[in-house]
């Protein structure tokens, strides 16, 4: 388990590409800066959509983390 | 995403579910990235943005074979016109309409589903991709 307090977990897990990302982009859009979210993926493409949008949003790629079968993507919104 | 982003402007000229599906991923992508979108629909592309015909079965590509035509029924992603509504949330698309096509199909924006924002010719669809990129779909 990870140390990091997470605010809102989205489970997009399931759901073809670009879901994930758009599920995140939508809830990081509604959150607060400093606020941390994590997306449950099962999709290949988050793990290059997430990390590229997050550094082009500019916001925080907090952890990314293989689980069985999907992963956890951890973001801190930044601005 | 502060910087001026070079435009994303899609021709869309098949109106079959599997081209407009993957154009809208395109479209969806790239305004998640910060690049204008602008998508130009031709033809049959066209005639799938007509009110009422955007959710009926528009078939899939005679490139598909017989073994992947059920496969790409089968995937469960969104819609096209769902992903472009999606483009739309994230970023700024602009979907119109040729005027050539309208005229050739004798369609008026009023018969249009309310995706389309617009006619127009094509100076002023290149006018907007300027020094994008231009793909035919």
């Amino acid at each position: 388990m990870s140390s990091i307090t997470v605010d809102k977990s989205i489970d997009a897990r399931g759901m073809a590409c670009p879901g994930p990302l758009m599920n995140l982009i939508g809830a990081i859009r509604q959150g607060q800066v400093g606020q941390v979210f994590e997306v449950l993926s099962s999709d290949e493409g988050s793990k290059t959509d997430i990390p590229a949008w997050v550094a082009k949003a500019k916001h925080e790629m907090v952890e990314v983390r293989p689980d069985a079968g999907f992963v956890h993507f951890i973001v801190r919104k930044a601005r | 995403m502060d910087e001026q982003e070079k435009p994303l402007s899609l021709v869309l000229f098949s109106g079959t579910d599997d081209k407009l599906t993957a154009a809208a991923v395109l479209a969806v992508g790239a305004a998640a990235m910060g690049r204008p979108v602008n998508l130009f629909l031709q033809y049959y592309a066209l005639d799938a943005f007509r009110a009422g015909r955007v959710c009926v079965d528009h078939a899939i590509s005679p490139e598909a074979t017989a073994d992947q035509a059920p496969v790409v029924r089968a995937h469960p992603g969104l819609h096209w016109s769902e992903l472009l509504r999606q483009a739309r949330d994230v970023g700024e698309v602009s979907i119109q309409a040729c005027a050539l096509s309208m005229d050739m199909f004798h369609l008026k924006k009023e018969d249009m589903d309310p995706l389309v924002d617009g006619v127009e010719g094509v100076a002023a669809f290149m006018a907007s991709a300027s020094d994008g990129q231009v793909l035919f779909i």
